[in-house]
Formats: structure tokens, sequence, C-alpha cells
């Protein structure tokens, strides 16, 4: 799939912000006063600016509103929901937080629930398609979840942060491990797809078209083998390994901000795998999966 | 509405014959120029070095080595199926993908449109194109603007490209009914899905090329093993020796 900037940001960015969000709705952290005011900014800077990268992916964004309407059945109009609702929940939190009113803990940890039920939602609108393997697995929101949990915990200074974000290293490489052969075993080939196998072993004659295509460009992208091992070792490297020793360090609250930054790094470079290394189906039709 | 209906009354959808289909293009061609009217499907430097546009149909080509006969070669027609489980429905958060509960035909209605891309996504046929120029998701309508209308000749009553295919491989109908014309064809000639692995149990249907029986021997085999006699034999022997 073609790795867009704007869904990249989108899925890191927001989750990362509604990673900490659920820590701060927790009340992992009670800070009060100014500082109350910078970390709920943080949190909700990131999950904002997501989001708004997340409409430049669309090619109509003034209907935008009606993304809200189909929570029965599509997981993007979910995460539509899921995002304002936790947004809007935790604003009286977070003013709590910062003017001392005292509001009940639960409110918080409801929204916090929800942040992290958002995130959720974000891995579903991918791991539903069925037609691209290597996101249809279990894996994959389990992938966001960890990066969302571990990118909390780091920018709220938990003690086990260091441990999340190992955690998050471990499940990268178990998605990396499934989802090599994920194309394989969803057992489609171009046999299957013009059912010519009835006959034989097709192959490519011709191209349908001499030039490119919203299909070709979008969803049949080929990721060198070569750039695509280096980067899952700078991925393993930024998002995962440097942070947790960094975070091990006594640097304080350097330390936090220097290791979130790394990680925030290596989650990029992780999600742009995610989608340069997915593998639609559709390519079969154009001879471009073995 | 972007929830699936239980059962449709009718069944529309296509028969496209792997067997007769020669690859002319031309179904390609009178889709992209009945469908360009009115809202239109854009095209983006069409006359340009680099060329791209919005297709509803495309034809793709393909060779198959047969085991125990001679290489075919398949040309294939690729739009949208009109699946009865189609994800490119369940998954749009505006309602703008539907399937029509009295016909089964998917459509996309573009005012409601964000030109998210998940729904393209979605299709493991690859039947949905983002048109460039307008950013919202375009995809074969099975004519809906042709099957209906009574301002046409009733001959014309057909999707543009089942009535401009010169070798009949492209056939139009309602599969709910297996008296149809369709029906029966997929019935008699074996028609299948396309990737049924897949699970969206598309309406359209296609059927497989003709056993082609073994391979004839060339007229012009025996010319293979000619040997040369007389003095060209004797050239022959004698260059072969050098």
């Amino acid at each position: 799939m073609h790795p867009a900037a704007s869904v990249i940001l989108f899925s890191t960015l927001s989750g990362l912000g509604f990673g900490f969000l659920a820590f701060l709705g927790w009340g992992a952290l009670a800070p009060s006063g100014w500082a109350a005011f910078f970390l709920w900014a943080l949190g909700y800077g990131l999950a904002v600016t997501g989001l708004l990268a997340s409409t430049f992916h669309l090619g109509n964004p003034r209907n935008a509103l009606k993304a809200f309407t189909q929570w029965r059945t599509s997981w993007l109009s979910r995460e539509a929901w899921a995002s304002v609702v936790t947004l809007v929940l935790l604003a009286p939190v977070a003013l709590s937080g910062i003017f001392g009113l005292g509001l009940p803990r639960l409110v918080g940890q409801v929204g916090g629930a929800l942040a992290l039920g958002t995130v959720f939602t974000t891995a579903m609108i991918y791991t539903q398609i069925k037609a691209v393997p290597r996101w249809h697995h279990w894996l994959t929101p389990v992938m966001f979840l960890s990066f969302a949990v571990a990118g909390g915990a780091t920018l709220s200074g938990r003690l086990w942060a260091p441990l999340a974000l190992l955690s998050v290293g471990a499940v990268l490489l178990a998605v990396w491990r499934v989802g090599d052969g994920a194309f394989v075993r969803a057992g489609q080939t171009l046999g299957t797809a013009t059912g010519l196998d009835r006959l034989g072993l097709p192959s490519v004659l011709d191209p349908a078209h001499t030039a490119g295509n919203y299909l070709k460009r979008e969803m049949i992208f080929v990721v060198g083998r070569k750039h695509a091992a280096k980067l899952r070792k700078l991925a393993l490297l930024l998002a995962s390994a440097l942070p947790a020793l960094i975070l091990l360090l006594p640097l304080g609250v350097w330390g936090i901000a220097l290791a979130a930054a790394l990680h925030l790094a290596g989650a990029l470079a992780a999600r742009w795998l995610f989608f340069a290394e997915a593998e639609h189906v559709v390519g079969l039709y154009y001879g471009a999966r073995g | 509405m972007t929830a699936l209906p239980q059962a449709t009354e009718k069944r529309l959808g296509l028969v496209i014959d792997l067997d007769t289909c020669v690859g002319c293009q031309a179904c390609v061609t009178a889709c992209k120029g009945w469908n360009d009217g009115g809202i239109g499907l854009s095209d983006q430097d069409p006359y340009g070095a680099s060329p791209s546009g919005t297709f509803l149909n495309r034809v793709h080509s393909y060779q198959v080595a047969v085991p125990d006969g001679p290489a075919q070669v398949v040309t294939f027609p690729r739009s949208c199926l009109h699946c009865d489980n189609a994800p490119c429905v369940t998954v749009c958060p505006t309602g703008a993908s539907y399937k029509r509960a009295e016909d089964g035909i998917v459509l996309v209605n573009e005012d409601a449109c964000i030109g998210c891309g998940l729904c393209a996504w979605a299709c493991p046929y690859g039947a949905r194109e983002m048109d460039a120029a307008q950013g919202v998701m375009k995809k074969c309508t099975l004519c809906v603007d042709r099957i209906y209308n009574e301002t046409l000749p009733e001959v014309d009553r057909e999707p543009a490209c089942v009535r401009t295919c010169p070798t009949n491989a492209r056939h139009f109908g309602d599969f709910a009914d297996p008296e149809s014309h369709v029906s029966k064809l997929v019935a008699e000639r074996g028609g299948y899905d396309l990737m049924p692995g897949m699970g969206t149990q598309p309406t359209n249907k296609y059927l497989p090329p003709r056993a082609k029986g073994p391979g004839a021997a060339s007229p012009l085999a025996p010319l293979l093993d000619v040997k040369a006699t007389g003095i060209a034999g004797w050239l022959d022997r004698m260059l072969g020796k050098i």
C-alpha cells in the first residue's frame, strides 16, 4: 500500500496522543496548575494534530461530518466517534487538573479507557481489510495498542516504561514474522484471481494499461527489500531499544523527552513499513505478487 | 445505509465469457464514453507523456501454461462484481457506498463521499478508482442510468459494455431468476466466482475458456526433417565435415 504521509502521521501521532491521554485520564500523573496545562496540551496537541493530518488523506473533506453516521458497520466511523467522545469527556478532567476543581476520578478513568478504545478502532480500520492479508490479523491491534501504551508510559514517566518499550520491540518482531508469510497463507494467486487456475498456470502477457492508475499508485507500492530490512532494524532500535536504555539513565525530564522523541521517530519508521510492506491482493491482476 | 441488505429482490449482474472475449477494449471505451457524461470520469495528462485516468472497466491479458495442451492467451475484463457480501459497502464511514435492496447494484452516492479511499482498499478486485480531479470514488454502476431508462430504445437498456461487445462475450441479466439467460449460461458453462476465498460472494460470473484439445501437428512439420539428396546432399555432407 502507498505509505501516504497523512495516514502515517495520523495513526502515529494520534496513537501517541491518545496513549498519553489515557495515562493522564487514569491519573498516572496528577499535575496541577501550569504543569497540568502543558501536559494536557501535549496530549491533546498530539491527538488533534494526528486527527487533522488524517483529513489531508480525504479527497473530498467537506463531507467529513457525514463520517459520524455509519458507526453500526464502519470502523472508520466508530473511530471518528471514539476520538471525539474521548476528547470531549477528558476536557473537564483536564480543566479540573489545571484549576484544581476536584472532579471525581471515575470520569478520567472512563475517558482514559475510551482513549485506548480509540486506538483500537484506528487499528481495526486496517485489521478488517481481508484484501490486505498482512493487516488482517489480531496482531495489528496488539501492535497499535502496544505503541500507545509504551508511548503514554514513557511520556508520563512510569517506572515500567522501559519494559513497555521493549515489549513494543517484541510485538514488532512478531508482526513482521507473522506478516511476511501472510500473503502466501491467504492462498490467493493470479490463478484464483482470474479463475484461470482451472486451465493451468497463468502469468501476465500484456499489462492492461501502459501508464499508471489509481490502483497501481495506491495499492501496488513496491518497497526495496534491502531498504525494508534496514528500516526494520532502525525502527526496532529507535522505537524500542534506545529509548528503553535512555530511560534507565538518570537524566530526569530530559531523558524522558529524548526517549519519547526517539520512540516517535521509530514509530514513524515502523508505521511507514506497516503501509509500504502491506501487499493488496489486487496486485495479482497486475502480476505484482510473485 | 452501509449495512448490507439481507437479500435483494433481483440480483442484476454480468456474465463474462472468457472463451469469446478477444480483448478488443471496446467495452472499456464504451464504458468510459457512457459514464464520462454528466459528472464524468476525469483524465490527467491524457495526451501527454504520462497519461492516467479513471476507468470502471479494464481488460488484462494473460498467458496460461496448460499442462497437457498448447499454451493459451486469455483476455480478461475486470470490473465491479456487485458482490452480495460487498466489503466496500460496510467499511464506508459516510453511507456513500451502498448496495440496493431492489436489484443488488452496488453504488456510490458521490454527494456523501469524503474520498477516504477505504472502500477501494477493501475491494479485492480493484473495482473502485478514486477520481483524481473530483476526489470522490468511482465504480461501475451497471449502467443504472441505461437499464431502467425508458427514453432509450429497449435494445439499448443494458450496460454499455454489454451493448457494445462485438463478440457477445458480455451478458447482462438477473441471477435471482434461475430461468434467466445469465443463470442458464452459468449452469451450462460452469460459471465461477473470482477469489471465492475472499468471501465476497460476487454476483458477476466468469465463463472459463472452452477446452481446446491437444494441439494439432503443424502442417509444416514434415519439412522439419528434410534430408538433402543428390548434389545438395553431397555438399551438405562435405560442408558438415569442415
